[in-house]
């Protein structure tokens, strides 16, 4: 089956395919995606467990609830969730990641739905969701609101969808395409193209035409010192996260 | 500054503890033969040739730990070239509270206080000088004991058994492998002269706790390579610290070059003049030093 490729960017896909089989080792080509997940799976736990009323400290909190994670890849994401008890399915347009995430997903005895396709496609075959994890996708999309359109179909009604990408601005251009991709070459060159960035507001009225509550918005903020990745409330500078609700 | 707690307390108190948390299954006296940690689990072998398997494998089996090795983890370090002598004593005036260290060319004399009139030396000497001192009768050991103890707590005895520790830094080259982890001594042998061992193997375990705990509250996997080395970068740095100032302190105090003493008086006496440095060298040797405090110890 092939993904009807309304909003997916053939060229963006075929770099991500390239890269797909080193997913999972934390120094190896995908290690700024593994510095930064656990600054996003803080983002997110607490986000779900705030909105659903879940306690982290309870056996399977995520238990009854259906995750979607657009752009899963090797299944960074979607591990986790399935972990803390949630129904989990990952879903990304690069073919090549799909055996990738089931073998790794066997391999940690989870039992996790991945798939081949997009989130329009999903959307179009009244796929349905608790929570649709959107992290780091917005800004490799053709048409960001089409696919946020998409995103909000696939939420149920008070569903909520957690969605993170980079800021535009001279900052992120030093810090995300010169300082990640050239200096530290954490990413391949020509993995980002800034003009696809997009601003916190931007991205808010985005989701807020895409039919969804934007609600909460947080900077992930890297320290060069401690070499980690933190949360900030007030710098959104460069990455930066977002959640919104789909109205009841 | 800190407590002095005998071993022979705090060894039932942490018994009663695990024996009534229903969370534990303990095993006593049994010997692990082999262990493999893969991507699946960790799973250990005993002896009578029982299996045991988990998603962590932790070892705390002191500075010689046989299950490192196995794992393959060297470690670095140097024999001090002294032993340490350690015995109670009970003493006719009251020690109020106090400890005291006496820093002599041949190794520091330390003297900790317990409860009563009681305290508990921990005597410093070259292996050969030790060697000698631990085969003489209780009279005569306390017969080279008093000029180095003083009488400013009156006439000495002793109030317990003797024991030899010979005096190492032992530090190993990873803390973590995959599923696998060490803590306390196996970790981390460093020298006693500021009476750190435990606080460091606790603050081990604080850092541990708090890792996994942040790990298993996001859903990640507790014994991925990267999760377990968040703690070993955390204590790492802690412990190296601590050898290195531990060693420089004895090499510093062990000696009789004059130089040195005119140094080290004047910079105890800089410490003691300046209330907030004094404050953090007591906090530091309490094991309260760091600002980023470990969940557990908050």
């Amino acid at each position: 089956m092939q993904p009807s490729e309304t909003t997916v960017d053939p060229a963006e896909v075929a770099k991500f395919e390239a890269m797909a089989a080193e997913w999972w080792d934390p120094h190896g080509k995908f290690k700024p995606l593994h510095m930064l997940n656990p600054c996003r799976l803080d983002y997110i736990t607490t986000q779900i467990a705030g909105e659903f009323d879940r306690d982290l400290n309870a056996p399977n909190p995520f238990q009854g609830l259906r995750i979607l994670d657009i752009g899963c890849g090797g299944g960074l994401l979607c591990e986790p969730m399935a972990r803390l008890g949630a129904t989990v399915v990952g879903v990304d347009a690069a073919a090549r990641n799909i055996p990738v995430a089931e073998a790794h997903a066997r391999q940690s005895g989870l039992d996790i739905d991945y798939r081949f396709g997009t989130a329009e496609e999903l959307a179009e075959n009244g796929e349905v969701f608790d929570i649709v994890l959107n992290m780091e996708v917005v800004e490799h999309v053709a048409d960001p609101l089409a696919y946020l359109t998409a995103c909000q179909r696939l939420l149920r009604p008070g569903g909520l969808m957690v969605c993170s990408t980079i800021n535009r601005n001279p900052k992120s251009f030093a810090m995300a395409i010169v300082g990640a991709e050239y200096v530290m070459r954490w990413l391949p060159k020509g993995t980002h193209e800034w003009s696809k960035f997009i601003t916190p507001d931007e991205l808010y009225a985005l989701i807020a035409n895409a039919g969804l509550e934007p609600v909460d918005r947080k900077g992930f903020v890297f320290n060069p010192i401690t070499w980690g990745w933190k949360l900030s409330d007030r710098d959104l500078s460069v990455n930066y996260v977002t959640a919104s609700i789909k109205s009841a | 500054m800190g407590c002095m707690v005998q071993d022979r307390y705090l060894r039932p108190v942490l018994q009663a503890a695990v024996d009534k948390n229903d969370h534990i299954d303990y095993f006593p006296n049994i010997k692990i033969q082999s262990h493999q940690c893969t991507a699946e689990c960790a799973n250990v072998t005993t002896d009578a040739g029982q299996d045991y398997t988990g998603k962590l494998l932790i070892a705390a089996e002191g500075r010689q730990s046989a299950t490192a090795t196995r794992a393959g983890i060297r470690r670095k370090g140097w024999d001090y070239g002294q032993s340490a002598l350690v015995c109670a004593i009970e003493h006719e005036n009251p020690h109020n509270a106090t400890a005291y260290q006496y820093f002599m060319p041949q190794g520091p004399l330390a003297i900790l206080p317990l409860t009563n009139n009681r305290s508990s030396i921990v005597w410093s000497e070259t292996h050969e000088r030790a060697n000698d001192i631990m085969q003489l009768d209780d009279a005569a050991y306390l017969s080279v004991l008093r000029p180095r103890f003083g009488d400013f707590l009156g006439d000495i005895k002793l109030a317990g058994k003797r024991y030899k520790y010979p005096l190492s830094l032992s530090i190993a080259e990873e803390f973590v492998k995959p599923r696998f982890a060490l803590i306390g001594d196996a970790a981390h042998g460093i020298h006693p002269i500021a009476g750190q061992g435990l606080n460091a193997g606790l603050k081990d375990i604080a850092a541990l706790c708090h890792v996994l705990q942040d790990a298993h509250h996001r859903g990640e996997n507790i014994g991925a390579i990267d999760v377990l080395e968040r703690y070993q970068e955390w204590r790492r740095f802690d412990v190296n610290l601590l050898a290195l100032a531990t060693d420089g302190f004895n090499k510093l105090f062990s000696n009789s070059n004059a130089l040195l003493r005119a140094g080290r008086a004047l910079g105890l006496g800089i410490v003691n003049q300046m209330p907030k440095m004094r404050r953090s060298f007591i906090r530091e040797a309490a094991g309260l030093g760091t600002k980023d405090l470990p969940y557990l110890m908050r």
